[in-house]
């Protein structure tokens, strides 16, 4: 017989292409079309954001949140604000937690709504991302009406919110949620029976329980795995203990269940938020403490401390006790945590942001293994990946 | 919880504060450490959250090498902590979580911290062919070379970076908050004399 040698074919994906969801690198192995070995190469979108919080305030580094996983700006700050309040030991007010609650959530169907029609598009649909696009849009004038900016927020802040929601928000939010659960149901139609995307993504990339915890990932991913583990449920955070909801768990760990999964999370949400509607009551949103939030506008106009309160927040910034902590949150992708360090001046020693995508990112080698090169996009789209936070 | 922590050979010191336990240990039990944290059905961290570090450059064991672990059995997170010279390296725990092959790499990115056994340690997030560790303080936070696309030589070029202004750092810490009650002078008033 004769022996025929087979050689394998290395190419270059990205980083300037559309299915990389930014700008990311991979060096991928094949033989034939089948994947033996990709390997990522990241860093093309590093600004030093870590290094950039070390020579800025508490509270001049919130926006750098924003900036980092840019399609979930509001639960990022989260976590930056927790780890500040954690460090400062104070407790926000009710009304400040629910308000967090409402938005981090809204904040996790918005970046449902883009990740699942841009996996959906990824994989050959259009429609799906047209109609999530119309849907985000809805969404993000919440964004807007409550912080005056679409995207890069700054609204969770150390020590409660920016500000209140303006009147009448309540019933605008209530009367929106409403309807959106009709519209994932239409989007369900378009996709969950669509023969195109079970073909595509059934059976494709599947990671089992163990693999799942051995390699970090969480949220979704580690969720689709069949591991009930949600942060929101486990170590509650704010207002998470006065809500109910369910945790949707995965059978196989596939491209297909990370899809479910997600989907089902958005329903949720939706439950999350009327139920905080429901229990929120009027009174302070941040801690009143002009140490560390600033006065009310027209204190300022009346009084000298106000006055000379703001002053001295806006450009020294408060001091933070001297010390250590690690906060998480259940961020739309993942556990994302922010390691604080403080020397006790107003500037944070050390933070350290923990993304979920990058240890998510890291199994894409694993999980494309023995599949074809078409799959590594579906792969790449189910996991979620946006690069401000894994280059950070 | 602490009491089968206190049983593992090497871990010196843990504090509890803020529902979160901080344990020093001794760098070169790491593998051992890292191994009962994860095997013992009483503790069972079996994720590593993130491997980091601080650096102090004023002290003689440089960095403080941080890593997370979480336990999703016991519902618990551990901070581990141990001090490094600049120029010592540590045991890569690569075997022991696979999650710390990338953790390990942005930690010698940023660092330059060396891991042992580490199967590729590489630069991961700054650019090829960077030289300097970004996070360590001594670093200056413009950097030392900037790009830009040369239209002569039809190529991106690296040229020392050039501020159009002057870097400022302003220091509006006020001098009154936090001040150790001495005024200059004071030392006359408590002597003998």
């Amino acid at each position: 017989m004769k022996e025929v040698e087979l050689n394998t074919t290395t190419i270059n994906f990205g980083p300037q292409h559309p299915a990389a969801h930014g700008v990311l690198r991979l060096v991928v192995e094949l033989e034939g079309e089948v994947v033996q070995r990709a390997e990522p190469h990241i860093g093309l979108l590093h600004r030093g954001t870590e290094k950039l919080i070390e020579y800025k305030t508490y509270l001049q580094a919130v926006p750098y949140f924003d900036r980092l996983d840019y399609v979930s700006p509001m639960c990022q700050e989260h976590a930056f604000a927790l780890a500040t309040e954690n460090l400062l030991g104070i407790n926000v007010p009710e009304r400040a937690k629910y308000i967090r609650v409402i938005f981090a959530e809204i904040t996790r169907i918005l970046n449902h709504l883009l990740n699942i029609p841009a996996y959906a598009a990824d994989i050959g649909a259009v429609t799906p991302f047209l109609w999530c696009f119309e849907e985000r849009e809805k969404l993000l004038e919440f964004h807007e009406a409550v912080s005056g900016a679409r995207f890069h927020a700054a609204y969770f802040r150390p020590g409660g919110v920016h500000q209140d929601m303006p009147e009448g928000m309540e019933e605008k939010l209530f009367d929106h949620f409403k309807t959106l659960p009709k519209f994932i149901d239409d989007l369900e139609s378009l996709l969950t029976n669509n023969r195109i995307l079970r073909q595509r993504s059934v059976d494709i990339g599947i990671i089992s329980k163990l693999e799942a915890i051995e390699w970090g990932c969480s949220g979704p991913v580690l969720r689709s795995a069949g591991v009930a583990w949600d942060l929101r449920r486990s170590q509650p955070y704010d207002a998470y203990d006065q809500v109910d909801f369910e945790v949707p768990v995965g059978k196989k760990g596939d491209c297909f269940d990370r899809y479910l999964v997600r989907i089902e999370e958005m329903r949720q949400s939706i439950s999350i938020i009327n139920q905080c509607l429901n229990k929120i009551k009027p009174g302070p949103i941040s801690i009143e403490d002009n140490k560390i939030t600033p006065p009310k506008r027209n204190q300022m106009k009346k009084s000298m401390e106000a006055l000379i309160h703001h002053f001295k927040l806006f450009t020294e910034g408060y001091r933070v006790p001297a010390g250590q902590v690690y906060s998480a949150v259940e961020a739309p992708k993942g556990e994302f945590g922010v390691y604080l360090v403080s020397d006790g001046s107003s500037k944070p020693y050390r933070c350290k942001i923990r993304a979920p995508g990058f240890a998510h990112l890291q199994t894409l080698d694993h999980l494309s293994k023995g599949h074809l090169m078409a799959d590594i996009a579906a792969i790449l789209g189910s996991l979620d990946i946006v690069f401000g936070e894994i280059d950070r | 919880m602490i009491k089968f922590l206190t049983k593992i050979d090497g871990i010196n010191n843990i504090l509890e504060n803020n529902n979160l336990l901080e344990i020093e240990f001794k760098k070169n039990n790491i593998i051992k450490i890292f191994n009962e944290l994860r095997d013992n059905t009483e503790l069972n961290f079996n994720q590593l959250l993130d491997i980091t570090a601080v650096d102090y450059p004023s002290r003689e064991f440089r960095f403080d090498l941080i890593y997370i672990l979480q336990s999703l059995t016991k519902n618990k997170k551990i901070i581990l902590k141990t001090f490094i010279k600049e120029n010592e390296n540590i045991e890569s725990i690569t075997n022991i979580h696979k999650s710390a092959d990338w953790y390990e790499r942005e930690c010698y990115d940023l660092f330059g911290i060396e891991f042992i056994n580490h199967p590729d340690l590489r630069r991961i997030m700054t650019d090829y062919n960077f030289e300097g560790y970004p996070l360590r303080k001594d670093f200056p936070l413009t950097g030392h070379t900037e790009v830009r696309y040369d239209d002569l030589e039809k190529k991106v070029i690296y040229e020392p970076v050039k501020l159009t202004q002057e870097f400022r750092n302003f220091d509006s810490e006020s001098p009154w908050e936090g001040m150790e009650n001495k005024l200059f002078g004071d030392e006359k008033s408590t002597g003998e004399n």
